[in-house]
């Protein structure tokens, strides 16, 4: 750095061209530094002006959270993230082990319908769920009718919404394991039992500590997006910390405290994985890059049908029911929005989360070649880092990448305005670039998460045989890495579609006019508190995000 | 990798057509100013509530209208930060708070026009004609038929008396028609009154506070508790959807100030870049013809006086309405949010 400025300063003007030819010298050497700098920088711009929300104390305010209700939602996100964490490590994994390993009645029907629950938002999953279950619903309704007149069974609490989190994000583990556990293959478990360990034991103790690094990164995803969800608790108005954002917001009218909240909860994050790292330690998780043929385990018996039944329940409750409750409700209201705007719509979600996927995919895997390449912990931190946006409340991070793009689209106008003495409009908010970069940003975390986890599976020492034979830099990324990177590349492409085709926040506040998606369609109405006419777009968003899954699910199993 | 190169493609495609198909509207807009314009709207009021008012409107007048639909609260963010180069020249809320708090920003313009004045009644707008009101939401009492008699609802006070202990479903105090609600007790009763009058509600609750008015309903009609406090126009949804329901309205407080009203309203932004044609929209939203609308679309009350609500809407009764002015519920609401936290109504 250094070394440039004195270049471009200090030289007469004859050697121009040289320095020139060092600038570019000097981008193409750092060309890793540069690329990860610029992800960074658009991740940090956004944190930075929630950030700079502590430069105006808001201690009133403060005070009246700590003496009221700050302890209460700070127990209860406790237990939300506790609960969460223990109910998608338990789903995701068990369900993972079995379709991977496994071979039973259904299997290959389980292995991608598993992963359909993911296409159900946690909002409609939250309101299905109350809909059903609550005193109202049908079947409290028909207990009191038929059996005991008293029967009062509370739903709209901590097990409640656990239950919805959980059934709503398990799929993030699932996938991210059951690729781990593919890739693994049988050989290692078949070499502990040939040690002398049982099958427990073998899972225990070699299985799943080399899946660790993918479980980790779908637990943080499901985690990260708990904390961060604001439309399910308020299904169930369940009290937490990112309630608590919304209401000195728009109940305060404090977008300060509100900005200061979020900032803690990103703390919070940020020390949740940090403490999985350092647990973690420097323990690496390379593994055979042979590519076996699968054998799986033959279950038997009531083995057999216990592996079918537990698919099958996990299934019904998190995605048969939710589905026919929201079916029921579109024949119940007669398609009476749907008409031609209904398909642009459909094109409008289709087309931005696509887009999104393929940009977000391609940003997490330059980060994640960075590392490697470069092998600095000054990259790796700003690579971790980038990742955050994914733990902030939607309509924070959307407000914050807001205010700095309007910032710049006020600069630029100025700068027209003093040089040509034209006015010109805004270039970057509402436009679909800004929108697109919004999404890049949010949900940047469910992409690296499987690029980097698989990338961590391969042994560096490939790398280094690579290169001793001669291959070039470009070489080794094209025909090794991205070759071996295809199972994590696909997860990571249908996680971030599926979760741009939910997505809110950013979409309400940034998308250009008239690009309306069928989430702001649904947010339209369930705000609206009708909720028969939002199953329309949410079916909609279902049916449109099973096609992608069922295609890459059936294409990453291909892989193997 | 192919398919990764043609997906990004087909996007920059999408992404093309979307941006050519606004940019020649806008230059044209800038080119000729014979041709009508296009006016940008931001609007908290969602779209299946307020396209068929912009539809009507472009018929009649060619002018066209852009919109975007988010809750006011992000969407007073953006007219903040976009400040003097905000694309936006109306504001369009669902409750006072909202548009108190917008003039109170300094986003919003004073507007001159006789038309609104004569249409909006003094209490639902701006005293600096910075926004105005344009249709009535009333917060109600709506109670199980079979299960209350009557003297046993009065006022709003009255839900905290002894007798409706275990009896009383309420919404979460996060909704802003609440925050409206007991910011305009305190307005009219004093903080110390209103703190009693709530905590005795919380006392009186059957089960946990609800997420939305419609639920709230649904646990009185399931018998888990006898009355809740609603917009009317959810008690409207509710009877179209089940006619039998065993449901009826209360107006509350009839002796003194009267039901406890909210609007939806809009104002013309301070930057606004068509301000004279977005004024005249706002006079238009506010005449008989749109009032009629207003007043279909949502079972809402108009505000224009010369417009009567429909008659399904007519068949729930007169009543005296508080005739506090709406802004006052925005001045209070942030003191209305403490109030409940302190009394754990949450």
């Amino acid at each position: 750095m250094d070394n440039l400025s004195q270049k471009m300063s200090g030289q007469p003007q004859v050697e121009r061209t040289s320095s020139y030819m060092a600038l570019v010298n000097w981008v193409i050497q750092k060309r890793w530094w540069l690329l990860v700098s610029v992800i960074t920088l658009s991740v940090f711009m956004p944190v930075a002006v929630i950030g700079l929300s502590w430069l105006s104390p808001q201690t009133e305010d403060w005070q009246h959270l700590m003496d009221t209700v700050l302890n209460e939602l700070m127990v209860n996100t406790l237990v939300l993230a506790v609960g969460v964490a223990l109910g998608v490590f338990v789903l995701g994994v068990s369900l993972a082990w079995l379709t991977a390993m496994c071979q039973f009645p259904g299997r290959n029907l389980f292995d991608w319908a598993l992963m359909l629950p993911f296409s159900v938002p946690a909002y409609v999953m939250a309101f299905c769920f109350l809909g059903l279950l609550d005193y109202s619903g049908p079947i409290q309704t028909w207990i009191r009718s038929h059996l005991s007149a008293d029967f009062d069974l509370p739903v709209r609490n901590a097990a409640g919404v656990i239950c919805v989190f959980v059934l709503a994000f398990y799929p993030y583990v699932y996938m991210l394991a059951r690729t781990a556990f593919t890739n693994q293959g049988r050989g290692q478990m078949d070499a502990a039992r040939g040690l002398g360990c049982n099958s427990w034991q073998a899972f225990w103790r070699v299985m799943l500590p080399m899946a660790r690094p993918a479980i980790a990164a779908g637990m943080a995803l499901a985690l990260m997006e708990t904390l961060a969800d604001f439309g399910a608790v308020s299904v169930f108005n369940f009290d937490t910390f990112t309630t608590a954002i919304y209401k000195s917001w728009y109940g305060l009218f404090n977008i300060y405290a509100a900005a200061q909240l979020a900032s803690l909860l990103l703390v919070f994050v940020i020390f949740c994985l940090w403490l999985e790292q350092t647990a973690r330690g420097r323990a690496r998780y390379d593994q055979s890059e042979r590519q076996q043929k699968q054998n799986l385990y033959r279950l038997t018996g009531w083995q057999a049908s216990a592996a079918s039944l537990y698919c099958l329940l996990i299934l019904l409750l998190a995605f048969i029911l939710p589905v026919s409750q929201l079916v029921w409700w579109v024949v119940e209201t007669q398609f009476e929005d749907f008409n031609a705007r209904f398909v642009q719509l459909m094109v409008n979600t289709l087309g931005l989360g696509s887009t999104a996927a393929v940009m977000t995919v391609i940003i997490a895997l330059v980060m994640a070649f960075a590392q490697r390449v470069e092998k600095n912990p000054v990259l790796d931190r700003m690579a971790r880092f980038s990742t955050l946006g994914y733990a902030l409340p939607g309509t924070v991070l959307a407000v914050g990448l807001m205010v700095w793009f309007s910032w710049l689209d006020n600069s630029l106008i100025e700068i027209v305005r003093n040089i040509f003495g034209i006015n010109v409009g805004q270039l970057f908010l509402g436009s679909v670039f800004a929108l697109l970069v919004s999404y890049s940003v949010r949900f940047l975390a469910v992409a690296y998460g499987p690029v980097q986890s698989r990338l961590q599976a391969i042994r560096p020492s490939l790398h280094e045989a690579a290169q001793s034979l001669g291959a070039s830099q470009r070489q080794i990324l094209w025909r090794v890495y991205l070759p071996m990177l295809r199972p994590g590349i696909l997860v990571a492409g249908l996680l971030v579609l599926v979760d741009v085709m939910k997505e809110m926040p950013a979409t309400l506040l940034m998308r250009p006019f008239g690009w309306d998606t069928l989430a702001v369609r649904i947010y339209e109405m369930t705000s609206e508190g009708e909720w028969e006419r939002a199953a329309l777009p949410a079916l909609t968003l279902v049916i449109v995000g099973l096609a992608p899954i069922i295609v890459l699910m059936s294409k990453s199993r291909k892989d193997h | 990798m192919r398919k990764i190169i043609s997906a990004v493609a087909v996007a920059t495609l999408i992404t093309g057509c979307g941006n050519q198909t606004g940019e020649p509207e806008q230059k044209a807009a800038e080119a000729k100013p014979a041709e009508p314009v296009t006016l940008t709207v931001y609007s908290a009021r969602k779209e299946h509530l307020i396209k068929p008012l912009f539809d009507m409107y472009t018929e009649k007048t060619g002018t066209q209208i852009q919109y975007i639909t988010d809750k006011a609260s992000p969407l007073l963010s953006r007219l903040k930060s976009e400040g003097e180069n905000t694309p936006a020249d109306m504001l369009i809320t669902v409750d006072a708070g909202n548009l108190w708090k917008a003039a109170q920003d300094g986003v919003l313009r004073s507007v001159d026009s006789d038309a609104l004045e004569q249409n909006v009644p003094a209490n639902l707008q701006d005293e600096n004609n910075q926004w105005f009101g344009l249709s009535i939401r009333a917060r109600t009492i709506v109670y199980a038929k079979d299960r209350v008699k009557e003297g046993d609802l009065s006022t709003y006070e009255g839900l905290a008396d002894a007798n409706w202990k275990g009896r009383l479903c309420l919404r979460t105090s996060k909704k802003v028609y609440n925050q409206s609600l007991v910011a305009s007790m305190i307005s009219n009763l004093g903080e110390e009154n209103t703190e009693k009058v709530v905590a005795g509600w919380v006392d009186n609750l059957a089960t946990d506070v609800f997420s939305n008015d419609t639920k709230a309903m649904n646990a009185v009609q399931a018998g888990q508790c006898d009355a809740t406090i609603v917009n009317t126009y959810y008690f409207g949804r509710l009877q179209n959807k089940t006619p039998d329901a065993n449901l009826a309205i209360f107006w509350p407080n009839q002796e003194d100030r009267g039901v406890h009203i909210n609007i939806s309203g809009a104002g013309v932004t301070k930057h606004a870049k068509n301000p004279e044609e977005a004024t005249a929209l706002l006079a238009w939203l506010s005449s008989e013809e749109a009032q009629q609308q207003f007043a279909q679309l949502n079972h809402e009350y108009p505000v224009n006086a010369k417009v009567s609500a429909t008659e399904e809407v007519k068949s729930w009764g007169d009543f005296k309405r508080d005739a506090l002015n709406v802004s006052e519920a925005g001045r209070l609401q942030p003191d209305a949010v403490k109030l409940m936290d302190r009394v754990k109504y949450r």
